[in-house]
This record gives structure tokens, sequence and C-alpha cells, in this order.
């Protein structure tokens, strides 16, 4: 990783209002390949309308995002047509929702799950598809036999190990996460995140995690933003923000975690 | 010649405003240096910051005040003032450090939590797990062991582990705190002579040790922390 390179994705003084509820108010920050960023926070400061933003599922009220394509040129997400976008999001996004039944189709199979990425970028053998498919469903640990059943009989864990293999499959370059782990039992959790940790770093991928589960932003991230009431109130290296907290809100989420 | 590590006149305070707000000066006025092949042993009685001040040459606590240069291949960085991705990239190929404990990840294999950081750096898993294989062997953490991840191991064998994942990537400046806590005779033996190897191979330590078995092997420096003056 060079450091001289341009960031992936800038978020450049995001802000949005619902009314006159604030969620976000002039967030900025850089995100380079390869780094997984946690926005961590309670309920309602704001986290996830802000991961709504960057994916342009929601306008923001101000500022703008800037991503890096594969042609190198860094663009204002803002000026990019609705085709263009959508393209974006089906190839070098994912997008991990807490609820798996969002990010996945329930009523087709787990092997036509993975294969509709895929074939939104242009795949039409069906020999291949079905053999990356297969190679994916092994690498997040899903039993190969499994291919032709249909996600609503998986377990919740299997179908959010589903989700990301079908974010993945089209090597996205950017994953943006919502809880991705919070609705899962704790065991469960454990190997989701461990899978989550080696792909991020096999494939350099960059990611925006949103978590409220501090333990999931140590293991997952590089650096933290702490968000209260829209607002980032602290930003630095995971292991900073957790081990010399400086604000008394940072201190009081850290001060709160549960040892087991 | 310049300096691997350089500090210049550290300081370091806690505010915890979970306790009314209630200030800890820890550190003010520190100020050494360490050169290739030199080892700094830091000195003085328990609570005076001597992890402290490892942690924030490590960017893992904040500097409030002063200067830590690092001697980064051709450029100079400051600790104090350097990006979260700037500090990534010298823990990457400039700075490792031993902790007091490992804070192993559930279900990854000993072998592989030694290897990471030399993936981290690019070299091929392949050769990355055969060097670790290598220090593994030469901590005597019997193959066994390789294949299991390492919350389930001994103390002395958890802290051998973390010792051989922050050699493996021969970073120019090491951070030790206190290495061989955990360990018996035999390996604290160990231990202490691959680090004497690497120090004479040029790499710049700054290190916490409490037996004088230790401290006299590998220091080349001792420096001892101040007293602190009790009027805040």
């Amino acid at each position: 990783m060079s450091e001289a390179e341009a960031p992936l994705l800038i978020a450049d003084g995001l802000t949005k209002s619902f009314g006159r509820q604030i969620a976000c108010r002039d967030i900025s920050f850089d995100l380079y390949e390869g780094e997984a960023m946690a926005v961590v926070g309670e309920s309602g400061s704001g986290k996830s309308t802000l991961l709504r933003l960057l994916s342009m599922q929601t306008k923001p009220d101000g500022g703008c995002v800037r991503y890096r394509m594969r042609d190198g040129v860094t663009r204002d997400l803002a000026a990019l047509g609705e085709a263009e976008l959508r393209f974006l999001a089906r190839t070098d996004w994912g997008f991990v929702h807490q609820d798996p039944a969002l990010g996945l189709r329930m009523a087709v199979s787990a092997g036509a799950n993975v294969g509709e990425r895929l074939m939104a970028v242009g795949w039409r053998h069906y020999g291949q598809i079905r053999q990356t498919a297969t190679d994916w469903l092994e690498r997040v640990e899903i039993e190969t036999d499994r291919i032709d059943d249909r996600p609503d009989v998986y377990s919740g864990g299997m179908r959010q190990r589903l989700q990301i293999a079908r974010n993945l499959v089209t090597q996205p370059r950017l994953v943006l996460m919502d809880e991705p782990t919070s609705g899962l039992d704790v065991s469960v959790q454990a190997r989701l995140l461990d899978l989550l940790r080696n792909l991020v770093s096999a494939l350099k991928l960059s990611a925006v995690v949103v978590t409220h589960d501090l333990a999931v932003a140590r293991l997952l991230s590089h650096r933290i933003m702490v968000m209260k009431a829209g607002e980032v109130i602290e930003t630095g290296l995971t292991d900073q923000v957790l081990d010399d907290p400086q604000e008394p809100y940072t201190q009081l989420l850290v001060a709160s975690i549960l040892q087991p | 010649m310049t300096a691997a590590l350089e500090l210049r006149d550290i300081g370091k305070s806690f505010t915890m405003h979970l306790q009314g707000g209630m200030h800890l000066a820890v550190l003010s006025g520190i100020s050494f240096s360490v050169h290739g092949g030199e080892c700094v042993v830091l000195g003085g009685r328990s609570g005076l910051g001597k992890s402290t001040v490892l942690k924030m040459i490590f960017g893992n606590y904040r500097c409030d005040s002063g200067q830590i240069f690092v001697h980064d291949g051709t450029r100079i960085i400051d600790v104090a003032t350097a990006t979260p991705r700037q500090m990534l990239a010298l823990r990457r190929r400039t700075i490792g450090y031993v902790a007091q404990f490992l804070r192993a990840v559930p279900r990854v294999a000993a072998i592989d939590v030694v290897a990471e950081p030399l993936l981290l750096t690019g070299t091929s898993p392949e050769a990355a797990r055969n060097k670790a294989a290598d220090i593994l062997r030469q901590l005597d953490i019997p193959e066994t062991l390789w294949r299991l991840p390492p919350a389930t191991f001994s103390g002395g064998e958890q802290q051998r582990v973390n010792i051989a994942r922050a050699l493996i990537a021969e970073h120019p400046i090491l951070l030790l705190d206190e290495p061989t806590a955990a360990l018996d005779a035999e390996n604290r033996a160990r231990v202490l002579s691959l680090l004497a190897a690497r120090r004479a191979a040029g790499t710049a330590m700054v290190g916490i040790f409490h037996d004088d078995e230790a401290r006299s092997r590998i220091a080349t420096h001792i420096f001892s922390l101040p007293e602190r003056s009790e009027a805040a």
C-alpha cells in the first residue's frame, strides 16, 4: 500500500436532517484502500444515516461524497447518473445489512443469490457462475451441498455469511456494513467476525463498519470514528480511541463494556 | 548517526471525565534517544509511567506534548502528530511491540497469529508461515500447539507467541513491556538470547524488565523515570 495514492472515498461536510432532527452534521473523513473504519455510537447517533449518505441511498442536504473509480479518476457521486450509481453499487461496492433478509433474495437458492451479482456484471457461463458461487460458499464456511437451498431455511449465522458471499463475489473495493454481527448468537458472532477480518485483510477491502459494539470495532477496524447526536466527537486509531479515550462520551462508552 | 527513535520533552496526563474530571499528570519533560544496536531499559518504581512511555511511542496513547521522532527509512515521522494512516504504516514496517498480554483473536491458530505481521508487509502466506514456524521452534513452542488458537495456552506459552509475533517482521525498533515476566528460567534465557541477537544485529530497543538478569543481558542504557512532584 503506497501512501502517496489518493483516498478511495472522501466524505466532505456531509449533513442531513429529517425535519428538525439533525441526523448527520458536517461529517468529513478520507478512507484509503485497505482501511477499515468503524463508526461507533449509540442508536440514534446518525451512524446508519451516514452509511446511506455514503452510498447515495439518501441525498445529503449539504456536503458531498467523492469516490475514486476504477479508472483512477475521483468523482463526485452526486454528479453520476442513476445507471452509473447502480452499476457501482452492484460491482464495486458491497452493502452488508444487519438483517440479511434485506440483502438477500429469500425466495431463490443460495447459489442464485451469489450468482446474481456475477450475472449483473456480465457473467453468462452457467458452469463458471456455479463454480464461483460454490467457491464462495466454501469461503464463508457454508456446506456446498446447501447451494440449492433457499436462505429462508438457513440459520441466522448462515444467512449473514451468505449475504457476505453475495457481496464479495464481484470483488468490490468498498464494503459498507451496518451492524453486521448484532443479530447473532455470541458463538456465531465470533466465527463471523473472524471470517470478516480475514476477508477484509486478504482482499484488501476498504470498509466502513457501523457498530455499537466496541469489541467488534476492536477486531475489525484500523480506525474509529465516534458519533454522538449526529456529530463526530472523536476519531483516531482503533486501539488509541479505545485505550486512551479523550471525550467524556467516549470514556463512558469504553467504561460500559462488559468484561466476561 | 541519526537516532532510530528520539523522545523530546514528552508529556502525558489523563483526564477521567467519569470521576468528576479527575486529572492525572503521569509524565512530563521526558527526553531520550535510542540508536540502532542500543537498548534503553526504563527504570523507576511501578506507577511512574514506564508502560505509558512505550504506549505513546507505539501510538496507542496520545502524546499531549513534545515530539516522538521515528526514523522511518528515508523520513522522520513525529508520532505525536502522525495521522492514523502514517501510524499504521510505521507499525507495519518500523515499530514492533511486545505487550504484556496477548490479545488473542478467537479461532485464529497460533502460527497464523505469529505470521500475520509478515503478511501485512506483503510476504507470501507460505514464506510467512515458514518463518513463523522457525521462530516458534526457537521459542520452544511444541509443534502440536501451532494449529490451536493461543487463547487456551498457558501464560508462558502465550507470552512466547506474543514475542514471536513481535519479532517476525524484524522491525528496526522494538518496544518490550516485560517480555520475560511470565516465563520460567529456561524460557527466559531463550528469549533473552534471541533479543540480544536482535540488538547486536542493529535493532533499537526500549524495554521494561523487572529482573536483573534480563537488564544486565539486554540493556545498554538505563533511563530512570523521574519521581513526580505532587504539586499540580
